[in-house]
């Protein structure tokens, strides 16, 4: 019981701490001081205290937009395991929910961004689609791998399973698909270098363009719901980098917390030493993710 | 035998409901009142039978004397004619409902009589093929819903490429037809009779011909893959009444007949389910491929048909391989997540064709690059096509998740998780169905969008308005009806189960409910609309009070960059939005560009031309078509134009005939 009340804790109250441990961690690397690391808090706070602005071409979609993708990355988050910890809820088969899960709030974000009728969002919103079709089947390649190694078919089976022990055969495509979840990560949670978040106006940006015309609490929602994206999929790479644990949950939970931190410097540092792609160079990055996970379960299957 | 009267005299109504209206030429509205009630209660006396029949767990039968030289009058109610009849016995009275608001493509009384007419036989001819159990009485119905389906869908004869399409559909159902003459004709050679039932002495190389004939034969109507392309245009063309019965209902009897030739065969061989798995994974990352470039509505549909009928032989292909290898689980998950999505696809494919009709009515184009706002003058219809853009994504809590949920969860266990031999060639196609997934989410996004969202692009599209009663009420029944079978899909498992049991001739499978898990799925999708609901009521309450203020909104242009003057031409189109996708998948959809030349610095009016037309139809059928019509004009000296020749020809053929026959 006290581990699924800090597991909804950390749910809701980790990730915008993740965002600006990022940017602290770019700003050393660029020899600034950088903004506070609460800063996302406070900026939160005060958007849901604003008014907003809404555009005469939009619907209830646009309002329902940042609404339904923060529940649908919120009940992802229930069902991953943080950690060594089982998750709150728990089932055969729920990996599929959680996929789907991701699925609804991109269709809503996408729809919220086109139904402003402007050029950028649809711009946005026609990248973000597209780089699913190639993220997709690599996330449920890493599924299929993971399932077989784990030999379990629930995401806390699936992410505990091997932490035991695994045989020598399995540990080359554990790491392929390590490599791989991680662009699928960095693509979904449009981070350096598929997208950019610092720049809002590009044209060469996916989340930040596509929800340009959302303010005040909607943009507040819009911008929790991302970090909680990037909370939820990193907890879920942090399975398969780094399976440790004691045992004991006043140690476990630390370690998570600090696991998690670390990985959003990881991010800080890579943001840092490379570029953002091309545009129309990522699909090729996301086709080798999903080329990673595919090789990583047929070296699984035939070796 | 009772609820077998019931179904039969359904079809009977069904048949007779459009003849009054040829009385009443005068009268056409009467006439097509008279046909809908009709219909209403050739379904309720049909329900009434089907329902009947699932409660006494019998299988109604009646065999009469038929004084045809082949088979017998032999009809019957398995389970598994009942999963197929309930779709019909409700999608097209629901249709010819809100066909009586629609009233026709072209909105001419005329072609009135003729729409309904054809449309109550094809309800007629689907019901009779449902329950058919003998070979003959099976390829009559079959021919006879096929007929009336070219009747119905062509409705529109002024239009050129509306009667293509018609051709087309024509060329392709009677292609699939003649497999299937083939496939009887080998039935009955092998096993003695035409009757539909099942044989195991049929040896391994007929069932394996038996069992790719009935593929291919089933598979052009049900549109596989390579099959499909009769598919988009005709859905296009067809008045979108017809549409929403041709897809949801017509096309799966294709997959009826594919689970009725399994039923009838041995359990065969793995390469079956290895075939029909592969078939599936192609026509359900092809077919939704397809969907996401196209820039009519209804094309869009239709080919997001073809990608639906992926995923359930995907479901089908697994359930095979699942009783080759004596697997119950994968069994209850394939061949039950297949029926389920069978029903599901029903609901909201017809829902979507419904909605898009309404907007293509009320708007005059069903281009979507022409279309878009129509969500502010049209908010009911918007949220209906919204509610069937979400389920036929598969996205929870809707229905089509939770059909496509024991399709994933099988295919995952084809990874051998419990110990015993896996095939992990199968595990593969989860792949496949994830990327349909993702690419389903690109194109309904893009329908949902450029009909209903953003800016009005076209001009003249002010009346439009939010369609009338009948046109409504068959489209909410159908949404709640998503909703309903999303969040407690423990309802329909016991039948599903029993129909499982029966295709698969054993009795100690796994519970689809217990293999899938549907009491969590019925926890979590309400939990999901109630996290919604709080957070939309969190967001309401706040109340409005002025610029920049606690809780106010304001309500200005979409954000413009500073540019004067945006027009609705300026944001993301049909097309534009599909770039990407199009470009990610050329090698398959061959895109046609005409790209504008920009000369100077004042260039001239100048246009831009994008279009996808089917790589299949295009590439492989037209250059095949072309190749007869280059080498075939040899022949024509036979064609004289005089009936006497054409009779020495067919008793030329008879005698030649009579002496092979006498030679084998």
């Amino acid at each position: 019981m006290m581990n699924i009340l800090i597991h909804l804790a950390l749910l809701l109250a980790l990730p915008p701490l993740l965002l600006g441990v990022i940017n602290k961690t770019k700003a050393w690397f660029g020899g600034r001081t950088g903004v506070p690391f609460l800063q996302l808090y406070r900026d939160l706070f005060k958007l849901f205290r604003k008014g907003y602005v809404l555009s005469d071409s939009t619907t209830w979609i646009f309002r329902a937009g940042p609404l339904v993708t923060l529940a649908a990355t919120a009940g992802a988050g229930l069902l991953i395991p943080l950690g060594r910890f089982v998750s709150p809820l728990s089932f055969t088969g729920d990996l599929i929910l959680f996929a789907y899960l991701m699925a609804l709030g991109r269709f809503f974000t996408t729809a919220a961004a086109l139904d402003t009728g402007s050029a950028f969002e649809g711009m946005g919103a026609s990248r973000e689609v597209t780089f699913a079709v190639l993220s997709e089947p690599a996330l449920f390649f890493a599924y299929l791998t993971l399932a077989k190694v784990s030999g379990r078919l629930s995401l806390t089976g699936m992410l505990h399973g091997y932490a035991g022990g695994f045989s020598a055969g399995t540990v080359a495509p554990l790491v392929l698909t390590a490599i791989g979840l991680f662009i699928v990560m960095l693509a979904e949670t449009c981070r350096v270098p598929v997208d950019d978040p610092n720049t809002h106006l590009e044209l060469t940006m996916i989340h930040e363009v596509m929800i340009l015309d959302h303010s005040g609490p909607l943009l507040g929602t819009a911008l929790y719901a991302a970090s909680m994206k990037l909370f939820v999929l990193g907890a879920f790479l942090l399975h398969v980098v780094a399976p440790f644990g004691t045992g004991t949950a006043w140690l476990d939970w630390p370690i998570f917390v600090a696991e998690m931190l670390a990985l959003a410097a990881a991010i800080g540092v890579l943001e840092s030493i490379i570029a953002r792609l091309r545009m129309r160079r990522v699909p090729y990055l996301l086709v080798g993710s999903l080329l990673f996970c595919a090789s990583a379960f047929i070296l699984l299957v035939r070796l | 035998m009772d609820s077998m009267v019931l179904i039969l005299s359904a079809s009977g109504i069904f048949f007779l409901s459009g003849f009054p209206a040829l009385l009443l030429r005068r009268h056409p509205a009467a006439g097509r009142r008279i046909a809908t009630v009709a219909m209403i209660c050739g379904s309720a006396l049909g329900l009434a039978g089907v329902a009947a029949a699932i409660v006494s767990a019998l299988t109604p039968s009646f065999d009469a004397a038929w004084s045809l030289p082949w088979g017998g009058f032999s009809v019957r109610a398995d389970p598994l004619a009942l999963v197929f009849l309930l779709p019909v016995f409700i999608l097209p009275t629901l249709a010819s409902i809100y066909g009586l608001g629609y009233a026709g493509q072209g909105t001419k009384d005329e072609d009135g009589p003729r729409l309904g007419l054809s449309f109550g036989i094809l309800a007629a001819g689907m019901t009779v093929t449902a329950v058919a159990r003998d070979g003959a009485l099976f390829l009559l119905s079959w021919e006879i819903m096929a007929i009336a389906a070219f009747f119905a869908g062509s409705i529109d004869e002024d239009d050129a490429e509306a009667r293509r399409a018609g051709w087309i559909y024509l060329v392709a159902t009677h292609a699939g037809t003649l497999c299937l003459i083939a496939m009887f004709a080998l039935w009955n050679r092998a096993t003695g009779s035409f009757a539909l039932v099942p044989n195991a002495a049929v040896d391994s190389g007929t069932a394996g011909t038996l069992f790719v004939l009935a593929l291919v034969g089933f598979g052009f109507k049900a549109g596989l893959m390579p099959l499909h392309v009769w598919l988009p245009g005709f859905y296009a063309h067809a008045p979108s009444q017809v549409a929403a019965v041709l897809s949801p209902v017509m096309s799966k009897m294709g997959v009826y007949g594919l689970f009725l030739v399994t039923v009838m065969l041995p359990s065969g061989e793995a390469w079956w389910g290895e075939a029909a798995l592969a078939v599936g994974a192609i026509t359900a990352v092809g077919g939704i491929a397809f969907a996401a470039a196209q820039s009519d509505a209804k094309r869009l549909l239709a080919y997001s048909s073809v990608e639906n009928v992926g995923i359930i032989v995907m479901g089908f292909g697994l359930a095979l391989l699942g009783r080759v290898s004596g697997r119950g689980a994968w069994i209850a998950l394939g061949a039950g997540g297949a029926l389920f999505h069978v029903w599901n696809h029903g609901l909201f494919k017809s829902l979507l064709f419904m909605a898009a009709g309404s907007a293509e009515r009320a708007a005059g184009s069903r281009d979507m690059d022409k279309l878009g706002g129509l969500a502010a003058r049209m908010p009911k219809t918007a949220f209906l096509f919204t509610v069937g853009a979400l389920a036929i994504c598969g996205l929870p809590p809707l229905n089509g998740f939770a059909s496509e949920l024991p399709i994933y969860i099988g295919l995952f266990s084809t990874l051998g998780l419990d110990g015993r031999p896996a095939h992990p060639g199968a595990a593969v196609a989860v792949a496949a169905l994830a990327m349909a997934g993702a690419l389903a989410v690109a194109a309904f996004v893009k329908a949902l969008s450029a009909i209903f969202l953003g800016n009005t692009r076209g001009a003249a599209l002010s009346p439009a308005r939010d369609p009338s009663a009948a046109m409504l009420g068959p489209m909410v029944l159908t949404a709640v009806a998503c909703a309903a079978l999303g969040s407690a899909p423990l309802l329909v498992v016991p039948l599903l189960d029993r129909v499982v049991a029966f295709w698969a001739a054993s009795a100690g499978l796994p519970s689809l409910g217990a293999a899938a898990p549907y009491r969590a799925l019925g926890i979590a999708g309400p939990a999901l609309a109630a996290a919604v609901g709080l957070l939309a009521l969190i967001a309401i309450a706040r109340k409005p009070a002025g610029i920049g203020r606690r809780g106010s909104a304001v309500r200005i242009g979409t954000w413009d960059c500073g540019y004067a003057r945006p027009t609705a031409r300026m944001q993301y189109s049909s097309s534009s939005f599909a770039r990407s996708i199009v470009t990610l998948f050329k090698y398959l959809l061959y895109p046609k560009k005409l790209n504008p030349d920009v000369v100077g610095a004042f260039p001239v009016v100048s246009r831009h031309d994008d279009e996808v037309p089917d790589t299949i139809h295009e590439r492989i059928v037209l250059p095949f078509v072309a190749f007869i019509e280059r080498s075939l004009p040899r022949m024509r000296w036979l064609q004289q134009g005089q009936t006497h020749h054409y009779i020495l020809y067919m008793l030329v053929i008879l005698f030649v005939l009579l002496a092979v026959g006498g030679i084998l």
